[in-house]
């Protein structure tokens, strides 16, 4: 049987595989299938729609080329569009997405994830990650400003002097206060990850959002 | 054994009727090309760390793209095509009779480079079209995350529309390979073992990671395929065959059986049963169950005892021929790739431990091992097999022994070095996030380590260069070989 085609075949390459398949992906899959899937337009909530209303403020001729006006769709729109430039662009081999209970990283950037967070179809397939170069991301959400945000992509040793991450100058229109369609989604994109969450954590210069506009 | 019989040639078999060796040619010529690529790619990211790229701002040469690029065209170009070739090679060898179908085997190896040439397209340019109306059309009426450039699978960042073709492709070769190896009559030899396992295990691994994370389950439990499948990928596609080849190549160039048939099972058992049970130590401390978590890393542990066995095993055959090891040149490639492997399993056993995790998780630690791993070792092994198949398939004797020995040492040298340097920086990144410094401080810290994986890179890619004016004399003007 260990020696002969049908044993290497069956068991081996069939059967074992199939087991560890039950055992590491099956189990993950059945212990989390009674939490609800959530499409884009559903994890759109007050504070993503309040930076995406301030997008549209900031930077009017550029937002109403790309988007039109404010909405729940558009907003969603932005947010399929601008996690799709996160994962062409390689962001996610250079940030992570999820904290863990461990090595103080609850401190430094807030709650440790949980399994809810990732069931929407923007963790379709997940970006946990598995490289930091640059700090996690999964609570960045109105840490910096839009205009922070717009600046940092242009260029990013402007605002961080030492910064190996790339320049992005495709996702805006010559200029870092003219984002592109592209640049827009990223910036809408990059301010929702940690939203749905009630708190946010210490960080260097953090100011509470101002939820009085909705 | 059916090894030695190939290599004291039956008399009414003809071993070159057998083997289509422009075709191994053409494989191996292709491999170097994405090689060279793909050392392009790293040493363009590696410049982008230490921020000597002066080629930034050019929207199509982005370090984020071309770091995709990187470990794309090497698992799928350089490692891909490398194996095929050999297989092409070594498989009708061992069977005593040649693949399915010669013009099949051709349709493969086009289809296979469209794949990857596709890939590399894709990942460069795909980016750069996501906001044109018509993509943005066809996703919204599909409704499915549908993107022209990447997705968001580690090692499974092939487009979307190649991920089937790619799976065709992969189906093919097990058909065209498998042939031969059903109709050999009796028990087989251990490397077929290993062949036939990999041809079923690359499909499912292949089928499973490119479709369910993406069009089936999301978040956590995505995450729990996904590192199934980039650990499967290393370990049932890359493993199996790197050491099917080892158990082929070995005894033939030491002409000398293997040291012990029942290691020889040990080793192929506990890597199938204990390889698969590992992925979710990728994600460790991420929100997979607990227990789950605790498995993969009991099994993770479990494999490197069974990796001793296979290293006894061919440090057993090796006894009393070390000499071989300096004057042979493939045997040393394959040796070096074994002590690499060793240390690398030894590393990972350490490394998987939920008291490492919480230092070297997301630090350069695991780019050092990767490299080990990609580099060290399988690199290695398929360097020492075009070392010995070159002269055989070009009918001539290697034009500079010089150059055969500079690869050798600069690849050994670079890697060494480059893994090392990576892994002691992983050791200070931890601590600095630990404690809480400004995340300046890790940048800032690493730029000493990474300067020194720039330069060991350098000379990695030196290593090829000789590699290819070595080959490209050979083929031009070296002498006609004595030997076959
Ligand atoms: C070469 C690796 C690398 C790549 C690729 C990269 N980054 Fe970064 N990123 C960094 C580093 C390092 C920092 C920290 C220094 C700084 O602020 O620029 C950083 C900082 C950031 C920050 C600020 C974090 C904070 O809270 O201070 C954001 C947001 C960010 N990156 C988003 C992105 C996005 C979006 C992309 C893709 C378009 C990207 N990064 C690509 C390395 C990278
Ligand atoms: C010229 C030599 C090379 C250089 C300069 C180089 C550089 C790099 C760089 C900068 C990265 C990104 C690391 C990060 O995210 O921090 C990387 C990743 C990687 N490289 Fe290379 N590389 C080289 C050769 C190779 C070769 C030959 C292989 C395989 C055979 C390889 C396999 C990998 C793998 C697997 C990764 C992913 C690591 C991970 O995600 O953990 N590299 N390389």
């Amino acid at each position: 049987m260990f020696e002969s085609k049908g044993g290497v075949l069956l068991i081996g390459g069939l059967g074992f595989f199939l087991l560890a398949f039950l055992a590491n992906g099956v189990v993950p899959i059945l212990l989390y299938r009674h939490i609800p899937e959530k499409t884009a337009e559903e994890v759109v909530n007050r504070r993503i729609l309040y930076q995406f209303e301030e997008l549209s403020r900031r930077y009017p001729e550029s937002f109403e080329a790309a988007f039109g006006e404010v909405s729940v769709q558009t907003c969603a729109e932005a947010l399929r569009l601008g996690r799709q430039v996160y994962i062409s662009e390689g962001c996610w081999h250079c940030h992570s997405q999820y904290v863990r209970p461990v090595s103080n990283e609850s401190r430094r950037w807030g709650d440790v994830s949980r399994s809810e967070e990732y069931q929407n179809e923007l963790q379709r397939p997940v970006l946990f990650g598995t490289r930091r170069v640059g700090p996690d991301l999964s609570r960045e959400g109105s840490r910096h400003s839009n205009d922070w945000h717009a600046v940092h992509f242009f260029q990013p040793t402007l605002v961080s002097p030492d910064s190996p991450m790339p320049r992005y100058q495709w996702l805006f229109d010559g200029s870092p206060d003219r984002p592109n369609r592209r640049g827009l989604a990223l910036i809408t994109y990059i301010q929702w990850l940690g939203s749905w969450l009630d708190s946010y954590p210490y960080y260097e210069d953090l100011q509470e959002l101002e939820q009085e506009d909705f | 054994m059916v090894a030695d019989e190939s290599q004291t040639a039956v008399p009414s078999i003809d071993t070159r009727r057998l083997v289509d060796r422009p075709l191994v040619l053409c494989y191996y010529f292709a491999a170097l090309a994405y090689l060279v690529i793909s050392m392009l790619g790293g040493i363009l990211m590696a410049l982008q760390l230490v921020r000597w790229n002066v080629l930034e701002g050019i929207e199509w040469l982005s370090p984020g793209r071309w770091r995709m690029v990187h470990t794309n065209a090497v698992a799928y170009g350089f490692l891909a095509n490398a194996f095929l070739g050999t297989l092409h090679w070594a498989i009708p060898r061992l069977s005593l009779r040649p693949v399915l179908s010669r013009s099949l085997s051709w349709f493969i190896f086009w289809a296979w480079q469209f794949i990857v040439v596709a890939t590399a397209a894709g990942l460069v340019l795909g980016p750069s079209l996501q906001a044109e109306p018509w993509v943005v059309k066809l996703a919204s009426r599909w409704h499915i995350p549908l993107s022209v450039g990447a997705q968001a699978l580690e090692w499974g960042e092939t487009p979307f529309w190649i991920d089937p073709l790619a799976l065709l492709g992969l189906a093919l070769v097990a058909v065209n390979f498998m042939a031969p190896i059903v109709r050999t009559p009796g028990p087989m030899y251990v490397s077929l073992w290993y062949f036939m396992a990999a041809f079923v295990w690359t499909f499912l691994t292949y089928a499973m990671g490119n479709f369910l994370p993406e069009y089936v389950v999301p978040g956590t439990s995505a995450g729990a395929i996904a590192g199934l499948f980039i650990h499967d990928l290393v370990g049932l596609f890359v493993t199996p065959l790197g050491w099917g080849l080892m158990y082929y190549f070995v005894p033939i160039m030491l002409k000398k059986p293997i040291w012990s048939h029942g290691l020889s099972l040990v080793g192929f058992w506990g890597l199938a049963f204990f390889y698969p049970l590992q992925g979710i130590h990728h994600f460790l401390y991420t929100p997979i169950p607990m227990f789950l978590q605790y498995g993969a890393v009991i099994s993770t542990i479990a494999v490197e005892l069974v990796v001793t066995t296979v290293i006894i095993n061919f440090a057993g055959t090796l006894w009393g021929r070390g000499r071989d090891f300096w004057d042979n040149l493939p045997i040393r490639w394959f040796y070096t790739g074994m002590v690499f492997y060793f240390l690398t399993c030894l590393q990972c056993a350490l490394q998987v431990t939920l008291t490492f995790q919480k230092l070297i998780h997301f630090s350069d630690w695991v780019v050092g091992h990767a490299h080990l791993v990609m580099f060290g070792v399988f690199s290695m092994w398929l360097f020492g097999v075009m070392t010995y198949l070159f002269p055989r398939l070009l009918d001539r004797q290697w034009a500079s022994r010089a150059l055969c020995e500079w690869h050798y040492w600069l690849s050994a040298g670079g890697i060494l070095v480059m893994s090392s340097d990576l892994i002691l920086a992983g050791i200070f990144q931890g601590y600095w996030w630990a404690a809480l410094l400004p995340w300046d401080v890790s940048v800032m810290g690493s730029r000493p380590f990474w300067i020194i994986r720039l330069v060991a890179g350098l000379c990695m890619a030196a290593g090829v260069v000789c590699f290819l004016i070595n080959i490209a004399w050979t083929a031009r003007a070296g002498s006609r070989a004595a030997d076959r």
